[in-house]
């Protein structure tokens, strides 16, 4: 009896439905496990970068030794330009210039200082991760200083041994060439393009999403469907009408979900450089593309959506039916929120490119750095997508599959009745 | 004039023929009923004609107007009540005759048929209601409302007092008579035969998807020496 009872309980609750969401939980953790991992692997790899030496003296010396001994230096020379070259064509992090007169300046109780040309490509989470071990690299280097300079002449000032040298910083960040900033402080800065963004888009296209599912699936709930399909109006109507209506709910419930989630973004935000000085603000035209590519993807979103909500047989299966695009924008978010489009492999650059609601979470920053091409590229992708899917919900909406289900579903069924009345 | 003209119509369901070439037609002005047991057959035909499946083989014309070429045509002069019908349950009743009646026409002619649904659907105050509040009764009347209330040339309803008490079901039988003098054409299936006889002009009695025979309720009890349209279907059957 109690066997009768548990297998029954078991069929009913260990379905596809209630099965998917565990299984991608456990992919996100997967995931997230091997970005991990990966970032411990990278906070161990040894930093490639290029030296210059002009200097020549005790302290540049010391500095050079610590460089060359905890990083792979693919360039040791004199010529600025020719490291800077190398550092870019090998993949490097940065190139250390020890100006001339720099050990002079510090046995003149004043810092030296360290030119350094970082070669950022992305603002993603993970992107920094090399050049905060090029930053340890230095402060290492200032240890080695400080230990020498104390050896030397104990009365030495304190302040110069607890920092020896200053730095003269030049990021270069996807064709933009930025005084006086690091990678580190550049990342922090964009901080809020990588998380809030993302966020917002993802949860906007869920929750939006699930208004234009669970439409079709209260249509089939609660019998309208078969009444709204025969009323005058074009099916393609009928199709935009619901994607419309669920975008602007979409909306309204993403501003409330944004309201809350800036204010508690902004308590982590202790930076007061301004990006308009590092020409990485955006103009009215970039925050209309902004728009137009938040817009397009919404409807991108919600028009997958809607051909997904023809499969609901009632409100509760459409709730399993939003899956997908949960899935779908989690990844994408997660991905931009870690990497940056530019530093991921190619595979899942195209796989990126291909989620249509990808883009307005990489659009922000893509137009600070003026990477028009990505943003109307994604445009004009996402308008085509929405194109198809709308093409494909009015082809299902002028079928017999949104009344009948399957066909095959409804020959069997048409067979069992057959077969029960005979 | 022919209202609707069914010729030869066939409709599968994948491999599964539901509809095995039926031909019948309904005469402008009268009330025509297809009756038969669950499963017949009657529900696919009534969806065919209101465009909302599609036509396997043959055809069907409604007041001249092909299908499925002319399905927005058709839509136009239709109006359809599927048996078990809903209403938007965040609606009231009253704003759910109101999004209907927008579809079919707009100011003075949108609200003219708002008040007649109201006048059909005799819900009083409750009208004013959140659809989710009625019974199954109140619900029914709402959408019998609803679909003659757009003066449809051809209305099409689906087992129209299903699950309707003896009160409820009269009133909807009152309602649809009234309308097909005021001009309407009524195709309704049911699988009630003797409200069917009683309702009806003519009659198509249907089985495994097929016509086993039609005429008047008077003609059929005739040809198959029955008391009353049930036993002629059994007989027509056997």
């Amino acid at each position: 009896m109690i066997r009768n009872i548990v297998k029954k309980e078991f069929k009913e609750l260990f379905t596809i439905s209630t099965l998917l969401p565990i299984v991608f939980v456990a992919l996100v953790f997967g995931f997230v496990g091997q970005m991990i991992g990966s970032v411990g692997e990278s906070m161990q790899e040894k930093p490639v970068i290029g030296v210059v030496d002009m200097d020549g003296g005790d302290f540049s010396d010391t500095a050079m030794s610590v460089f060359i001994e905890r990083a792979e230096v693919i360039y040791n020379g004199s010529d600025a330009e020719e490291g800077l070259r190398k550092v870019r064509e090998d993949n490097g992090v940065a190139l250390l210039v020890i100006p001339e007169n720099f050990s002079q300046k510090i046995y003149a109780n004043q810092p030296g200082e360290i030119e350094i040309y970082w070669i950022m490509r992305g603002a993603g989470m993970m992107d920094s991760i090399s050049s905060g071990i090029v930053e340890w690299l230095i402060q290492a280097a200032n240890q080695e200083i400080s230990r020498k300079l104390i050896q030397q002449d104990s009365s030495v000032d304190p302040a110069l041994v607890l920092n020896p040298t200053t730095r003269i910083e030049t990021t270069f960040f996807k064709g933009k060439e930025i005084q006086g900033l690091s990678p580190s402080v550049l990342g922090g800065m964009l901080g809020s393009q990588s998380t809030v963004i993302p966020v917002v888009v993802m949860m906007l296209i869920i929750l939006a999403g699930v208004s234009v599912i669970s439409s079709m699936g209260l249509e089939k709930e609660n019998k309208t469907l078969e009444t709204l399909l025969t009323l005058p109006v074009r099916r393609s109507h009928i199709v935009i009408g619901k994607i419309v209506g669920s975008a602007l709910v979409g909306m309204i419930m993403a501003i409330i979900y944004m309201l809350g989630f800036s204010r508690y973004m902004s308590s982590f935000q202790i930076s007061d450089v301004n990006l308009a000085d590092f020409g990485l603000a955006l103009g009215m035209q970039d925050y209309l593309l902004v728009g137009i590519s938040l817009f397009v993807a919404l409807l991108a979103g919600l028009s997958l959506c809607i051909v997904l909500g023809t499969f609901a047989k009632n409100y509760r299966s459409a709730q399993a039916l939003i899956f997908p695009i949960t899935a779908l924008a989690m990844i994408s978010a997660f991905i931009i929120m870690f990497k940056d489009f530019d530093t991921i492999p190619v595979v899942l650059r195209v796989f990126l490119f291909a989620i249509p609601f990808s883009h307005p979470m990489m659009a922000m920053r893509a137009l600070m750095l003026d990477n028009y091409s990505l943003v109307i590229g994604g445009i004009a992708y996402a308008a085509v997508f929405t194109a198809a899917m709308i093409a494909v919900a009015v082809r299902i909406f002028n079928s017999d599959r949104l009344l009948t289900g399957s066909v095959q579903k409804r020959a069997a069924l048409g067979k069992l009745v057959w077969g029960f009345r005979r | 004039m022919k209202a609707v003209e069914v010729r030869e119509l066939v409709k599968d369901y994948g491999s599964f023929r539901a509809i095995k070439g039926i031909s019948f037609e309904v005469k402008a002005g009268e009330i025509f009923g297809l009756i038969g047991p669950n499963g017949a057959g009657k529900t696919t035909v009534l969806r065919t004609i209101a465009t909302l499946l599609q036509i396997t083989s043959g055809s069907i014309t409604v007041f001249g107007y092909e299908l499925p070429k002319e399905a927005g045509a058709v839509r136009k002069i239709i109006s359809y009540l599927p048996e078990e019908a809903g209403a938007y349950r965040n609606l009231t009743g009253k704003e759910y005759l109101n999004f209907i009646a927008k579809f079919f026409g707009e100011g003075e002619k949108c609200q003219n048929m708002v008040r007649r649904g109201l006048e059909i659907a005799n819900l009083g105050e409750r009208i004013n209601d959140k659809v989710d509040t009625y019974s199954k009764g109140m619900t029914r009347r709402l959408l019998v409302g609803r679909a003659l209330m757009v003066d449809p040339r051809l209305a099409i309803l689906d087992e129209p007092t299903s699950g309707l008490d003896v009160i409820n079901a009269q009133e909807v039988r009152r309602i649809i008579n009234s309308s097909v003098e005021a001009g309407a054409t009524v195709l309704l299936s049911s699988h009630n035969m003797l409200e069917v006889e009683f309702l009806c002009h003519r009659i198509a009695l249907i089985d495994d998807g097929r016509i086993v025979a039609s005429g008047t309720a008077a003609e059929l009890k005739e040809e198959y020496d029955a008391r009353n349209i049930e036993e002629a279907f059994v007989k027509a059957i056997r």
